[in-house]
């Protein structure tokens, strides 16, 4: 598998990103300046967390004007599996690749804690290690991650299982006390509809290595890996 | 020009007689407006530290391990395979009073710079608060105000803030406390300087455009407060963390070449501080072409370029010939580079605009001239003992500790540091909350265990002891975790120096620092000092916070404060008096402060802080946690509720009344556990090495219990020590 990760100014995830693939890929992703005009061949193109362009604006709303993300809007078109955690994820939906927005979290502060995460939908290149149903637990660190959607962006998203993970509490209720920041459905993560672009505001690089407290990150590397090589 | 009145002089934080110097070092003229400015701010308390520099040499600041101790922009230590950890902490206080989310911003902004101008990566961040009584009507504004500002700038910059101390006092009311510490990892063999050096060689300004914020800060927090201090609010900075972060890119770029001769970071008093010191320790003289200078706003004078402290700004001599290199990658991050000066050989800083000379001073007068105090000063006068029979038991054993876990002081700060992005970096071995924050060497199996500690009361009673506790307390904490402690930072915050009281405050803690950190070889290698925390005539009780560092040779060995399993035994490493005076339970449970704070015993905290290193080395333990505020019980409380499982705690053999034994706060203590078949080998090593040990009771259940009864559920005291902060934030 070739994998891509671009690094937008002020992306601050880049490496951790980078240290993850490594060791689910055994080699070096490449990493691709935001200025390029083209995004080198590759399996898998991710989007890191971080504050590009510090947030101005909006989160993620200067970078997905970037030169490099004219390619990767193309790429995605031609199916080559998108993947945007965080600030990555708003990129996404700045740039129109994936529905709805990303507003201020509903406690109006910036949240970094372990959260539980129930998988969805395990029929994608990102989720085919994990179970459905499955409960994993997996970081979140943003400021804006409360996901919002019009009732019939909502309702499609749901209908065509487009909701990759939900936040959830250790049995797997995803209700109101599991949500951290006030999301719509509780949804952490959502798919395009091919399914092979994946946006979601928690961090799975952050715990694939059981020194950082877990590994319920690393089936998705682990995943990606095997599904593209 | 404009005249030197005696009004001028003052406004500018100048004596009559410092007035008189700076003619002299003029040969005898009077300065024009723009080189009074340039005086004030390089003699000012802040950046010159004449009432603390005749102290600070008393400071033990060598070592095997230290590469750098104080002086330069932050103190390095070496951890072996060419690694070095480049480390201080600095106060950001009077801004943050003020405007508390741009002033706690700047200042962990600021003490990045001073980290990544020696070409270390930041990888960590703490930071020590302190604010006043929680129903004082501005310390709910000032909490949130700065915890926001700490995490807006960190977060951005994609460090993480992994540790620190939230505390409240009635004397923080009008002055705030914001010690920001940053922690970097360097290679040994490619740290850069501020010396400059040679003659004709490029000074670079690189970074953000100068505006008009910030002038005179350095004055500023030179100064008591008083009822107009929400005048000076234009002279807090404002942070663009992005920028800062495109800077350290840019910066880390660079220094992976051999272009830069010396760098240096504009922090306070600016453009000003930083060509005075990289020339003055380079011996050169520097040439500054103020129009080249790039600029926010129209117009700006001389003087205002000069000592404005707008953010995210470097000052770099190069090689000569380097610039476009330079320029290339700049210019790759979107930055500002900009050749404003060039080296000389005259030991002068000359400034010129608009093509004519507008300040012409001798470096040597502005950085080494600087009046010298040594003020007055009073020994504290030593407290009266108190036994503990003097102190009255409380009906509901158990009901105290709940109320002690959910003080204030001692309540989680969970509310706080969930703001704070810890875990960026994917190093993060050891999360905020318990006795060190562990960051691992990135790539590699070490850890750096990481502890900001000091305990005011026990500084306003005595000094002298108070601050031998601040570094054993730091010393402990690191330890617990399984730290070899390396060396430490200072952030010296104290009233006014003018009060002869309060520089025996100063000198007292000072004393008490050295004794400690010669006994424990754990050096002070960077440091700040801050004065003037007073607001109309009350000082703060004396802080002088300690940032530690220390090493974890095998994270694999790392240790927690957790109780992990049922049927585990607890032993309590160190002395028990039953030391009451001073005491947490003293101040929340009676309102009072009298007595003596603990004895500290310098020989007992080495020996035993070792023994338990050892234990944790040679995997013999599974838990470990310092004893500190609230003593015995509060110790076994914290660590319960951190494993979520509960414990049977024994009190001693000795007569102690029992409210003595459990929250006496004797020092150079640790509460540890070991599988039951392993304790009683701990007990027999530990009498071969003279550590004074007993069993403490065994783990289980979820209640904790003291000899058998008063139960108290472990859940409901997470309860109390979880809600609190947020309760309270939320009131």
């Amino acid at each position: 598998m070739k994998a891509s990760v671009i690094v937008f100014p002020g992306s601050n995830c880049d490496r951790d990103i980078q240290v993850a693939l490594r060791h689910s890929m055994g080699e070096e992703p490449q990493m691709v300046w935001h200025g390029d005009a083209e995004v080198p061949r590759s399996d898998l193109i991710v989007l890191p967390g971080g504050f590009s362009y510090g947030d101005y604006l909006r989160s993620g709303a200067i970078a997905a004007n970037s030169p490099i993300m004219r390619d990767v809007v193309a790429k995605a078109g031609q199916g080559v599996p998108v993947l945007g955690i965080c600030n990555g994820f708003q990129v996404l939906i700045e740039s129109g690749l994936l529905p709805g927005a990303l507003l201020r979290n509903a406690g109006m502060h910036f949240l970094c804690r372990d959260v539980g995460l129930r998988v969805e939908n395990t029929g994608t290149v990102f989720t085919g290690h994990y179970e459905k149903g499955q409960i994993v637990t997996i970081p979140i660190a943003h400021h804006d991650g409360n996901y919002f959607a019009d009732d019939a962006t909502l309702e499609r998203l749901e209908g065509e299982g487009r909701v990759a993970f939900r936040y959830c509490d250790s049995e797997g209720a995803a209700g109101e006390d599991a949500n951290p920041n006030g999301s719509l459905n509780n949804i952490a993560g959502i798919l395009n509809d091919g399914g092979s672009v994946l946006g979601m505001m928690p961090h799975p690089e952050r715990l694939a290595d059981p020194f950082l407290g877990g590994t319920d990150g690393k089936p998705m590397f682990d995943g990606l890996v095997e599904a593209l090589s | 020009m404009t005249e030197m009145t005696p009004e001028l002089i003052a406004e500018h934080g100048l004596t009559p007689e410092e007035y008189d110097r700076i003619v002299e070092a003029l040969g005898g003229r009077a300065p024009n407006l723009t080189e009074l400015g340039v005086f004030s701010v390089m003699w000012s308390e802040h950046c010159s530290y004449k009432s603390s520099r005749v102290w600070l040499k008393e400071l033990h600041t060598t070592g095997a391990q230290v590469i750098q101790g104080p002086g330069e922009n932050a103190g390095i230590i070496d951890i072996g395979d060419n690694q070095a950890v480049v480390f201080k902490m600095e106060s950001h206080n009077h801004p943050s009073f003020i405007e508390p989310y741009q002033g706690a911003a700047t200042g962990v902004g600021g003490i990045m710079r001073d980290v990544f101008t020696m070409g270390a990566r930041p990888i960590a961040n703490l930071n020590a608060l302190r604010f006043g009584e929680p129903d004082h009507e501005k310390t709910r504004h000032l909490v949130s105000g700065v915890v926001e500002g700490i995490g807006g700038y960190g977060n951005c910059m994609g460090v993480p803030t992994v540790g620190g101390e939230v505390n409240f006092d009635a004397s923080y009311n009008g002055n705030i406390l914001v010690n920001a510490m940053c922690v970097g990892l360097a290679e040994a063999d490619n740290i850069f300087y501020a010396a400059a050096g040679g003659v004709g060689n490029p000074v670079i300004y690189v970074g953000s455009r100068t505006g008009r914020d910030g002038i005179h800060g350095a004055t500023m927090a030179s100064a008591e407060f008083d009822d107009d201090s929400d005048e000076k609010r234009p002279t807090v900075q404002v942070g663009d963390p992005f920028a800062e972060k495109l800077l350290l890119e840019a910066c880390l770029e660079l220094m992976a070449g051999d272009a830069i001769i010396a760098i240096q970071d504009m922090g306070a008093a600016g453009l000003t501080s930083s060509s005075v010191e990289m020339a003055d320790k380079g011996g050169v003289g520097f040439a500054l072409d103020l129009d080249k200078v790039p600029q926010r706003e129209a117009n700006m004078t001389p003087y205002e370029m000069l000592l404005s402290e707008s953010q995210e700004r470097m000052l770099m001599v190069l090689k000569p010939g380097r610039e476009d290199e330079a320029r290339a990658i700049f210019e790759k991050w979107e930055l500002n580079f900009a050749v404003v000066g060039v080296t000389t050989d005259t030991g002068r800083l000359v400034v010129s605009h608009q093509g004519e000379i507008v300040a012409d001073m001798p470096l040597h007068a502005l950085a080494h001239d600087a009046p010298i105090y040594e003020r007055p000063w009073v020994p504290t006068p030593p407290p009266a003992a108190l036994g503990a029979a003097d102190v009255p038991a409380p009906d509901d054993i158990a009901g105290t500790l709940a109320q002690l876990v959910a003080a204030p002081d001692m309540a989680s700060k969970r509310w706080v540091w969930e703001q704070y992005d810890h875990m960026v970096m994917g190093d993060t071995v050891q999360r905020p909350g318990g006795d060190a924050a562990v960051v691992r060497v990135h790539g590699t199996g070490k850890g750096l265990a990481m502890s900001v500690d000091v305990t005011p009361r026990y500084c306003k009673a005595d000094p002298v002891m108070g601050g031998r506790q601040a570094i054993a307390e730091c010393y402990r904490n690191i330890t617990a975790t399984g730290g070899q402690p390396l060396a430490t930072t200072d952030c010296m915050n104290f009233g006014s120096p003018e009060r002869p009281e309060i520089m025996g405050q100063f000198a007292g803690a000072v004393e008490g620092m050295a004794e400690a950190c010669r006994v424990l070889d754990f050096p002070i290698v960077s440091g700040n000092v801050s004065f003037y925390n007073e607001t109309k005539g009350e000082p703060i009780l004396p802080t002088p916070a300690i940032g530690g560092v220390g090493l974890i040779p095998d994270i694999r060995h790392m240790m927690t404060a957790a109780l992990k399993d049922e049927g585990d035994v607890l032993i309590l490493i160190g002395e028990e008096h039953g030391h009451l005076g001073q005491s947490l339970y003293l101040r929340e449970i009676l309102g009072r402060a009298d007595g003596a704070p603990p004895p500290v015993d310098l020989a007992a905290e080495k020996l035993n802080g070792g023994f338990v290193r050892a234990l944790i080395w040679e995997g013999k333990i599974n838990a470990a946690h310092d004893l500190s505020d609230g003593g015995l019980y509060v110790a076994a409380a914290e660590m319960a509720m951190a494993g979520n499982i509960g414990a049977d705690l024994k009190t001693g053999e000795d007569d102690l009344p029992l409210h003595a034994a459990l929250f006496g706060e004797d020092q150079a203590r640790y509460l540890i556990t070991a599988p039951s078949g392993g304790a009683l080998d701990i007990l027999v090593a530990a009498k071969k090495a003279g550590v004074p040990a007993r069993l403490a009771g065994t783990v289980g259940g979820g209640e904790l219990t003291v000899n058998g009864g008063l139960p108290i559920s472990v859940q409901s005291l997470r309860n109390k020590h979880e809600h609190w902060l947020p309760d309270y934030m939320a009131g």
